[in-house]
């Protein structure tokens, strides 16, 4: 039993941390697209601003900071102001129940590597990305444009449909481990089969689930294939046409940290956590499963950029008929199995 | 240890407003947003009872109000385009007519 | 302590956005202010310790009816409600029946039933005791549900499409 005052300052101290580690991840993994997007089409990416353009998100905060930020004269004011604030806070709440990592102990106080671990931790996830959709569909709708109101009206109807399936891939593991709790999903994935395959969900027969995950975080997260919302081909640049400077880089980090978010997520759900093979002194134990995870999401997100610079764009209809007629009835399918699996091995 | 009139009399304030809305708003969509207000109340009678008879069945029947709101929610709003689509107003004293 | 206070800030909170969806006579306004009720009541539910309904109650109803509404109102373009003679009597007769049945209802509940608390977190709602009593003690219920549920998608899909009319002539157009 830790005391109140180290529990509340131990609180403060990874709050602190997790919210820098997360804006340098959102960041950097601008940095990463720019970088592999155009090794994938046989360009440099960023190079000139530091070594190997590593200072280019910096140097990215400051344009955006400076730019002239325009309010449009015919826009619906309150809610125009604030659809990027509600966008960001919903994307950047969601970490605080994700671990990263095992207990560790410092200074005497012993603490798990989350900020808090409650037991409907998933449910929590999954509430607050439902809520993220008012940010796009707000900016869409406040913007009084076309083409903002179509990205708007576009991005809640497919976040919505897709919904459906992220949660159905989900109860899959959930079956698996029963519990919400990441930490209990995560533990329950330790060990391996007959000595070298890994415990994880995605081993364990849930691999259809995490291709459904897969797809539907896609469309969650707006990217392409499915970024129809943004699509700049048809909408300029759908339901964030009328922003400027911080405004738009709001939604921009929103954005990634919604990937970030999802990466999270799939690692620990399916792809083991921080399970690794652990060596060396005990200092190196304890920061190795961090190393682990952020591996997973690493990979993770270096898949959402490989498909960005490989597949085009889906047509709409296209987008719906294949969230409704072919993500929905595999992901109750997987479901239908995996519960009479479990229920005849029990 | 919060009393179980306070939850009740929260309740029951907005389960109020809910009806007062239903009867004064003209707008048909927010008439229907007030009948999920009322339903929101009633949910919160239904978990404080929950809490305070040691009955889980409570929060259970939260769940069954909620799939009707739902299943409600996705009819009526089918309703509202429809009648927008022939009447072209949202206003329910312009929707007086049984036939065109 | 604590709880009491928790309990009266979002009680308020909740008063003031069910209020404000009366006041606001545009409906995306009344919208917002229903999704800040629905959230505040979610915090009133975890101090009761039903925190799974609170997680249901954030998913299913500010995240995906509320959605639904605003997605309505954007589709429908819905602008400011107007003013007609019925809706002004109804504006002067409805609030003050609003606040005189909000003050009887606390009045009747304050002064005759018992002061007896609520333990607050005492009946906490775990989803695999929640989980266990709809599938054995409400599994009639939870199955008749599913029924609706299938109707009423359907019931969408025939509502909302297009009359025939439109869509023959869209084919041959």
């Amino acid at each position: 039993m830790v005391s109140v005052e180290s529990f509340v300052i131990a609180s403060i101290i990874k709050t602190a941390i997790a919210l820098f580690v997360l804006l340098t991840a959102v960041a950097y993994s601008v940095w990463l697209e720019r970088k592999v997007v155009g090794h994938i089409q046989n360009r440099w990416g960023p190079t000139r601003v530091g070594p190997f353009g590593l200072l280019q998100p910096l140097a990215d905060g400051m344009k955006f900071f400076f730019k002239e930020d325009i309010t449009p004269p015919h826009v619906y004011k309150l809610l125009y102001l604030a659809a990027p604030v509600i966008a960001v806070t919903f994307a950047l709440t969601s970490i605080s129940v994700i671990p990263i990592g095992n207990w560790i102990t410092v200074a005497g106080v012993r603490t798990p590597l989350q900020i808090t671990d409650v037991n409907i931790a998933l449910l929590i996830i999954l509430g607050i990305t439902s809520m993220g959709v008012y940010g796009v569909a707000l900016a869409g709708w406040s913007s009084n444009s076309k083409y903002s109101l179509l990205g708007g009206l576009r991005a809640s109807a497919q976040m919505i449909s897709y919904e459906v399936s992220l949660g159905l891939s989900l109860i899959g593991v959930l079956i698996l481990s029963g519990s919400f709790s990441l930490r209990e999903i995560v533990d329950a994935q330790g060990g391996t089969f007959w000595g070298f395959i890994p415990r994880w969900n995605i081993f364990q027969g849930q691999i259809f689930a995490f291709f459904i995950y897969l797809m539907a975080a896609f469309a969650e997260t707006n990217r392409i294939p499915f970024d129809l919302p943004e699509a700049e081909t048809e909408l300029v640049a759908g339901y964030h046409t009328e922003y400027s400077s911080m405004k738009f880089a709001m939604f921009f980090m929103a954005e990634y940290a919604n990937m970030i978010t999802v990466a999270c997520l799939a690692s620990l759900l399916f792809l083991g956590g921080w399970h690794g093979p652990l060596f060396g002194p005990p200092w190196l134990q304890s920061i190795l499963p961090v190393f682990w995870f952020v591996l997973r999401v690493f990979c993770f997100l270096f898949v959402y950029i490989w498909i960005r610079g490989t597949l085009p764009r889906f047509r709409y209809d296209q987008l719906m008929a294949f969230g409704w007629k072919f993500l929905l009835p595999l992901a109750i399918t997987n479901l239908v199995i995996t519960g009479l699996i479990v229920a005849l091995k029990s | 240890m919060v009393p179980l009139s306070y939850y009740l009399v929260l309740s029951g304030i907005l389960f109020a407003c809910g009806v007062t809305g239903f009867l004064i708003r003209r707008n048909i969509i927010t008439i229907f947003m007030s009948i999920e207000l009322m339903l929101n109340g009633v949910n919160l009678s239904f978990v404080a009872f929950a809490a305070h008879w040691h009955a889980l069945s409570g929060q259970v029947f939260v769940f069954f109000v909620m799939v009707v709101a739902a299943a409600e929610a996705a009819v009526g709003l089918a309703i509202i385009i429809a009648v927008y689509r022939t009447r072209e107003t949202l206003n329910v004293d312009r929707v007086n007519l049984l036939k065109l | 302590m604590l709880h009491l206070v928790l309990f009266l800030i979002f009680g308020a909170i909740c008063v003031a956005g069910a209020v404000n969806l009366l006041v606001q006579r545009h409906p995306i306004n009344s919208a917002l202010s229903l999704i800040v009720v629905m959230g505040s009541l979610a915090v009133e539910y975890l101090l009761l310790g039903a925190e799974f309904v609170a997680a249901v109650q954030v998913i299913i109803y500010a995240g995906a009816i509320m959605v639904l509404f605003v997605f309505v109102i954007m589709l429908l373009n819905a602008g400011k409600e107007e003013l007609t003679s019925g809706s002004r009597i109804a504006l002067l007769l409805g609030i003050p029946g609003m606040l005189v049945s909000s003050v009887l209802v606390a009045w009747v509940l304050l002064a005759h039933s018992g002061t007896g608390a609520v333990p607050v977190g005492a009946l906490p709602g775990p989803p695999k005791i929640i989980g266990w009593l709809l599938f054995h003690d409400f599994l009639l219920p939870f199955e008749v549900t599913s029924v609706l549920i299938l109707i009423a998608i359907m019931g969408a899909v025939v509502l909302a499409s297009p009359p025939e009319s439109v869509q023959q002539s869209k084919k041959e157009g």
